[in-house]
C-alpha cells in the first residue's frame, strides 16, 4: 500500500488569483473567499451579478471573476434592485461596508429588505471608516477611540451603535438575517455556513437575505492584526452577538 | 511533498495562521519576502507533524495558503 496527497483546500475558482490591495491582517480577504466558495458551491459564477459599494470593498471587480456593477455611495441596494428586476434570472449580491450600508446607505437598505428584493446582501461591519481614514461609523462601538472621535465615542452625543443585522429582520419582506465573525477557524467554518444559507435563499426565490460580517481593520484600529483580531472576540462579539435572527424557511 | 504550501509571496505576513494551527506549526519568517513583509513558514520536519485540518488556510485573509492531505491508495 502506497500514500500519495491529495488536495484538501484550494483557491476557489470564483475568486481572481491576484494580490489584493487589502492591510496585512483585513479580513475583506477572507469574505471574499467565502462569498467566492458559495458561488463556487452553488455553481451561479456565470450568472452572478455583483454589486460593489463604496470603500475597501469596491475593488471587488477587480477580486471576484464575476459581472460587477459599482454604485455610488450607499445605494448598492437600490442598484441591485434595478438589476435583480430587469434579470430576474441573475444571482444578484451586494458587498457593503458598514460606513457605506449603515450610513449613507441607510435608506436604500432598508427600503430594499423591506420590498422583499430578491437578492443577497454581504455587510461587512469592522466599526469605522476604512478607506477614508477610520472615522467614526453608526456601527463604531461606544468609546471607542477613531479619527473623528478622539476621546471614544460618547454615546451622549453620538448614540449608539446600530445592529443592523436584528433591525432588518424585523421587516417583513426579509426573509434571513443573520451575523457572523471570522475571527477563528471554527467562526470562519460557521459564516460559510451562513453565506451558503443566505445564497441558497435568493437561489431558491425566497426574498431578501441578510449576512453581516464582523471582521477587523488593524490599520484604522491601529493595532497589529493578531490584537485586531482579538479585539472582534473580546469587544465586538459582546455587542453584537452572533446569531440567526431570521429565517423564515426554518419555521 | 509538502502538506502546507504557501505562496510566499502572496503572504503579508498577518501571522492569523500562527494562531490558527492547533500544533502551532507555522511561524513568521525572519527573512523579507518582495512585498516587504515577513512571510509565515512551516519547516520540513513540521509539515510532517501536520495533520492537514486546513484551519491554518481558511483564516488566512490573503488566499495564500493550499492544503494536501495525505490518503492510502491501495
Amino acid at each position: 500500500m502506497s500514500s500519495a496527497l491529495q488536495q484538501v483546500f484550494a483557491h476557489p475558482v470564483s475568486l481572481k488569483d491576484v494580490q489584493t490591495h487589502f492591510c496585512p491582517g483585513c479580513q475583506h480577504g477572507t469574505i471574499h473567499r467565502l462569498v467566492a466558495e458559495a458561488m463556487d458551491h452553488f455553481g451561479v459564477q456565470e450568472k452572478t451579478i455583483g454589486v460593489a459599494s463604496v470603500g475597501c470593498s469596491v475593488f471587488l471587480y477587480g477580486y471576484f471573476d464575476i459581472d460587477v456593477v459599482e454604485a455610488p455611495h450607499g445605494r448598492a441596494p437600490a442598484v441591485a434592485t434595478g438589476v435583480k428586476r430587469a434579470c430576474p434570472d441573475k444571482f444578484v449580491f451586494t458587498y457593503q461596508g458598514d460606513g457605506d450600508l449603515a450610513a449613507i446607505g441607510t435608506s436604500e437598505i432598508i427600503h430594499a429588505a423591506n420590498r422583499g428584493e430578491g437578492m443577497t446582501v454581504i455587510f461587512v461591519n469592522n466599526t469605522t471608516y476604512g478607506m477614508t481614514g477610520g472615522q467614526m461609523a453608526p456601527t463604531t462601538l461606544p468609546s471607542q477611540k477613531t479619527s473623528t472621535s478622539p476621546y471614544g465615542r460618547n454615546v451622549a452625543n453620538d448614540g449608539y451603535p446600530i445592529r443592523m443585522a436584528e433591525l432588518l429582520a424585523q421587516l417583513e419582506g426579509v426573509t434571513y438575517s443573520a451575523r457572523v465573525a471570522v475571527n477563528t477557524p471554527k467562526n470562519v467554518v460557521q459564516a460559510g455556513r451562513v453565506i451558503k444559507q443566505a445564497f441558497e435563499t435568493q437561489i431558491q426565490g425566497r426574498g431578501f437575505s441578510f449576512v453581516e460580517v464582523l471582521s477587523a481593520c488593524p490599520t484604522n484600529w491601529g493595532m497589529d492584526p493578531l490584537k485586531a483580531n482579538a479585539r472582534i472576540g473580546e469587544e465586538m462579539i459582546p455587542y453584537f452577538p452572533l446569531a440567526t435572527f431570521k429565517d423564515t424557511s426554518a419555521a | 511533498m509538502p502538506k502546507v504550501v504557501i505562496d510566499e509571496l502572496r503572504c503579508k505576513g498577518c501571522g492569523l495562521c500562527t494562531t490558527a494551527c492547533p500544533y502551532g506549526l507555522i511561524r513568521m519568517s525572519d527573512k523579507l519576502n518582495r512585498q516587504g513583509f515577513l512571510p509565515a513558514v512551516i519547516s520540513d520536519e513540521d509539515q510532517e507533524k501536520c495533520v492537514s485540518c486546513a484551519m491554518c488556510a481558511r483564516i488566512c485573509p490573503d488566499v495564500a495558503i493550499t492544503i494536501f492531505k495525505k490518503v492510502n491508495i491501495a
